[in-house]
Parts: structure tokens; C-alpha cells; sequence
């Protein structure tokens, strides 16, 4: 069995950001992608740049790991960057490149630009590394808490959420189990045409979802002769709690962001 | 002692008005603390009979009472309470990400408070062997792990009996004799029933009485020792007999009189090897 399998980019550890309240980091991150559209100015970008480079530091994981963890992205702020660079027309023109002139607010929207795409997903990608999924369901099913005035589901929601976490791996590993199958009987998903390899998905797709509607109606059945009746009356083990360090967390967070009116132009 | 803990009055069930009867007519009581097997061969109505114990289907007639109760819309979750129920598929009874987790959700459901979850998931881990594992992933156990997880998650809830319905028929043989000696240790330490539902003879020598379905309709009821000697009626019905009863019996073919209906291996090499000194 596979046993190195893990859900998401998750990287165990003990530093004080994997120790926040998931809703202290889901709340301070949410804000932070917010206000990064207020940066305008040389020292306002430094600002957030600072506070996302310690951020980072502060969770002890290796700063390239990171980086490295943002390689699917990379092209993307890459080409954001040259996008912007050739297509911007306005301020004066610092160089030519081939006859091409390039512009002086072409060279700063650019950047601007790509360093907001970069922090964002820095930042956003900081939560994942440092809080494991179901700790993000639980702060999730919390922050949400008052939309059930609206009949929100929320219990329901989280506990869709835990479930599909908790399956992943299995269906993971019983999709290498159908296709090592499959493969022994003749079926061939590495060559051919794309249509071909599309064919042979089939054998593939049918019996894994016969057994997830199995698993479903089982689990169903299993969770009811276990006493669910639904969110009304039950009690939570998983439970979260906002400690010094969060309040400390909130502090600085909105240091961060007097800061940045202050820098702003 | 007060009533029985189970009693079923003239049971039938079907699963559908255009299906045939799954159960047909069925009596019988199971008392506190007893240790009872269904056998029956593929879809005999055993685990059908399981569903019907704690309300997860209801019968079109007779009643079934449990702990006193009518199984019916009103009581059906104080029935819950006292029925645990181990499925067979080890994965798809798993409902946490963890262990620890996986407990918690049947205490959850009945909003024991967390000290207390904390101490009954601890003390149940212990039961069955399992307290190494309170924070692994179910993807990281194997069957008979996972079984055992399942078995402290119905202990938690302090229930009067246990099902278990096939619990071992998808596991390998160390798997199989993980669960099966958790559940001897239990039947001896706690006051509990148990009610083991398997195709399999092998399984229902430590029964206090066995119950054979056959075809939706009650076939027999009888002690495990008595069970050996229909061997013929047995495997007419579709069960297989273990190794050491066809061998018994093979050997009383052959005019070796055993005293006793050897259930084990023990029992049979006892029974050989005092064999010529009797003579
Ligand atoms: N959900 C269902 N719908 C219709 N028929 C069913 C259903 N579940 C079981 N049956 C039928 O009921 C009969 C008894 O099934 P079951 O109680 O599961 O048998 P066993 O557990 O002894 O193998 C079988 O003939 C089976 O095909
Ligand atoms: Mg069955």
C-alpha cells in the first residue's frame, strides 16, 4: 500500500504560523489578497512583501521548497510580466528592443503586477502548507457558522468535505488497483492517439464509479446505524481555540495594514 | 434477568411490494449477554435481519423489539443506542480522517461531552489494541486495523449488543484472527451480546447458539455441537463444513467413534490421541 500519500502540500510542523487558529490565518489571508489591490507605491508593494517573506520564515519550511511549491504559477507571473511590458503604451520610453520601445510605466505596471500575483498566491499557498485539510474544514464550518441563520447547510458542507478528504486516498489507490487490472487484461493507457487513451479511460471510469456509488450507499448506511441524525445535538471533538498567539497574529496583521496607508501614494 | 435483549414476533420483510419475501415469518429471542451466530448461505436474509435489529429498514410484519423497546419510528434512535453494528467493508464504515477521529463521530452523534469522548476513545483504543495508531489515516491501516477501529467506535457508545455482520469475510487470516480474538477478549470482560453474522462454520464454534437461515426463513436453532452432527442437511443448504468436522466425520465413516463432536483443532487432536486408550 501507499503509504507516503499525502492530501494537498501539507508539511508537518511545529512553528508558530502551523500553530495559528486556521480561521486566525484563513481570515488574516483572506484580508491580505484583499488589501494587496491597495498597494500603489515602491514602499507600500515593500510593505507587503516584507510581511509575506517573514511570514514565510516564520514557518520554518525552507524558503525554495516554497518557491518550488509555486513552479505551476511561475510561467504565469512570468508572462503577466511581459504581457504588460509590450503592451503598455504610456510614460516615456526608457529602451528599444529591436526597434521595439518599451516604456517607462510599462516596466512598473509589470512588475506591479506580477508581485501581486506572486504574493497572493505566496500567501494563499503559506495556508496550505502549514494547516492540514481537515483543520481548514473545521475553520471553514466556523467562519460560516452564522450563515445557518440563512439555512446555509454549513454542518453539512464540512462534514462533505471531511468525507471527500478521508476517500481520496482510498479512491486513489483503488483507481491504481482498477488500472493494474485493466492493464493485465490488454487495456493500454500509455500509447497511442489521444483518442485512443481516451477510449481507455472507459474501462477505467466504469468500475471505479460503480464502487464509489457502493461505498456511498454503504457509508450512508454505516454513519446512520451510528447515530447521525444530521448537525442538531452533536457535540465536536476537533475543537478550535483563539490563543495569545492569534490576538499577536491579528495585532501585526493590522500594523501591516496601517502601514500601508500610510506608504501608499 | 428481565426479558430478552432481542426478540423477533412473526417478522416478515421484503424490499420492495413487487420483490419476493427476503424473511418469512421469523421468531426467535436472544437473551442479555448471550453469544449468538447467524449462518445462512448468500443472501439468506442474515444481514437483512441485522438491518431490521436497529431500525435501518422496518419490517411489513410482526415486531421486533430491542431492549425492551418496539423498533419503530419513535424509538429508533435509544435503539441505535443499544445496537453496535460492524459492517463487512472495512473502508466504507470509516467516516473520519483519523483514528481518533472515526471514535469520535458515533459519540458526536450523541452529544457526549468532549472529556468524556476523550476518555472513552482512549479506554476503547486500549480495548482493542489500537492505541498506537490514534492519529493514522485510515489509507495508512490495514483491514483487521480498521475492523478493530470500527469495533472501538461501537464500544464507545456503550451498546447492550454487538453485530457483526460478516466483519471478517474481507479480511486475510491475520486480519481474521485479529478480530476474532479481540471479540473472544470482549465476550469474556464485558456483559454484552454479541450477535457474529457469517457464512462461514469456522466462526460460530464460541457461540452460545446459532441460528441457521435459509432462503429468508429460520432453518434451525441449535448449539454449535449439535450444528456438526446435520453436516448432510448442512451442506444441502449451501455451508460449507470445517476441515476438523468433515475429517470427525470422515473417521466415524471409517468406524473410528469419536466420544464428542471435536469443534477445533484441539478438541480433534484430543480426541485422537486419547482415542486407543479408550478402546
Ligand atoms: N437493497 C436491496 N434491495 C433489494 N433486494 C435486496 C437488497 N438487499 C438485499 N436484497 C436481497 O435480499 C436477500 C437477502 O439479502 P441479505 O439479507 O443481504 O442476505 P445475506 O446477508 O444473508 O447474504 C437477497 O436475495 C438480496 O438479493
Ligand atoms: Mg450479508
Amino acid at each position: 500500500m501507499n503509504n507516503t500519500l499525502i492530501i494537498g502540500q501539507y508539511v508537518p510542523g511545529n512553528s508558530l504560523v502551523h500553530r495559528l487558529d486556521p480561521r486566525t490565518k484563513i481570515v488574516i489571508i483572506f484580508f491580505f489578497v484583499f488589501f494587496i489591490f491597495f498597494a500603489n507605491s515602491p514602499a507600500s508593494y515593500g510593505l507587503l512583501t516584507l510581511f509575506a517573506i517573514t511570514s514565510a520564515l516564520t514557518t520554518k519550511i525552507k524558503l525554495p521548497y516554497i518557491l518550488k511549491g509555486l513552479k505551476p504559477v511561475w510561467f504565469l507571473i512570468v508572462f503577466t510580466f511581459f504581457l504588460h511590458l509590450f503592451v503598455t503604451k504610456e510614460g516615456e520610453v526608457l529602451l528599444h528592443i529591436f526597434t521595439y520601445p518599451i516604456y517607462s510605466d510599462a516596466v512598473s505596471q509589470g512588475t506591479a503586477i506580477s508581485l501581486r500575483f506572486f504574493l497572493l498566491i505566496m500567501v494563499t499557498s503559506l495556508l496550505t502548507l502549514t494547516t492540514t485539510p481537515i483543520e481548514i474544514t473545521d475553520a471553514i464550518e466556523s467562519l460560516l457558522h452564522p450563515l445557518k441563520r440563512i439555512n446555509f447547510p454549513v454542518h453539512e458542507l464540512a462534514l462533505m468535505m471531511s468525507i471527500s478528504l478521508r476517500f481520496i486516498p482510498t479512491l486513489i489507490q483503488e483507481t491504481e488497483k482498477i488500472s493494474k487490472a485493466q492493464a493485465s487484461r490488454g487495456v493500454d493507457f500509455k500509447t497511442g492517439s489521444i483518442k485512443d487513451r481516451m477510449q481507455a479511460i472507459v474501462p477505467l471510469l466504469v468500475p471505479l464509479f460503480v464502487s464509489a456509488f457502493k461505498r456511498a450507499e454503504d457509508l450512508a448506511m454505516a454513519m446512520e446505524a451510528r447515530g447521525y441524525q444530521g448537525g442538531e445535538g452533536r457535540t465536536k471533538l476537533r475543537q478550535l481555540r483563539v490563543e495569545k498567539r492569534d490576538i499577536l497574529a491579528y495585532v501585526l496583521f493590522v500594523c501591516v495594514l496601517i502601514g500601508l496607508f500610510f506608504t501608499r501614494s | 434477568m428481565s426479558g430478552p435483549l432481542i426478540e423477533f414476533q412473526n417478522v416478515s420483510f421484503r424490499y420492495g411490494e413487487d420483490q419476493p419475501w427476503v424473511l418469512k415469518n421469523v421468531n426467535f429471542t436472544i437473551g442479555e449477554g448471550e453469544s449468538i451466530a447467524i449462518i445462512g448461505h448468500n443472501g439468506s436474509g442474515k444481514s437483512t435481519i441485522a438491518k431490521l435489529i436497529n431500525g435501518l429498514l422496518s419490517p411489513q410484519a410482526g415486531k421486533i423489539f430491542v431492549d425492551g423497546m418496539r423498533v419503530n419510528e419513535k424509538n429508533i434512535w435509544a435503539v441505535r443506542k443499544s445496537v453496535g453494528m460492524v459492517f463487512q467493508n472495512p473502508d466504507n464504515q470509516f467516516v473520519g480522517t483519523t483514528v481518533r477521529d472515526d471514535i469520535a463521530f458515533g459519540l458526536e452523534n450523541r452529544g457526549i461531552p468532549r472529556e468524556e469522548m476523550i476518555r472513552r476513545i482512549e479506554e476503547c483504543l486500549t480495548v482493542v489494541n489500537m492505541s498506537d495508531y490514534v492519529q493514522h489515516e485510515p489509507h495508512r491501516l490495514s483491514g483487521g486495523q480498521k475492523q478493530r477501529v470500527a469495533i472501538a467506535g461501537v464500544l464507545a457508545i456503550l451498546p447492550k449488543v454487538i453485530i457483526l455482520d460478516e466483519a471478517t469475510s474481507m479480511l486475510d487470516p491475520k486480519g481474521r484472527s485479529e478480530i476474532v480474538d479481540t471479540v473472544s477478549a470482549l465476550k469474556n470482560n464485558r456483559h454484552m451480546s454479541f450477535i457474529t453474522i457469517t457464512h462461514d462454520l469456522n466462526e460460530i464454534i464460541h457461540a452460545d447458539r446459532v441460528i441457521v437461515m435459509n432462503d429468508g426463513e429460520l432453518w434451525l436453532e441449535a448449539t454449535p455441537r449439535q450444528l456438526f452432527t446435520k453436516k448432510d442437511e448442512l451442506v444441502q443448504i449451501g455451508l460449507n463444513i470445517p476441515f476438523v468436522a468433515r475429517l470427525a466425520e470422515e473417521l466415524t465413516r471409517v468406524g473410528v467413534e469419536l466420544e464428542k463432536h471435536p469443534l477445533n483443532h484441539e478438541e480433534l487432536l484430543e480426541e485422537l490421541w486419547t482415542y486407543h486408550s479408550k478402546m
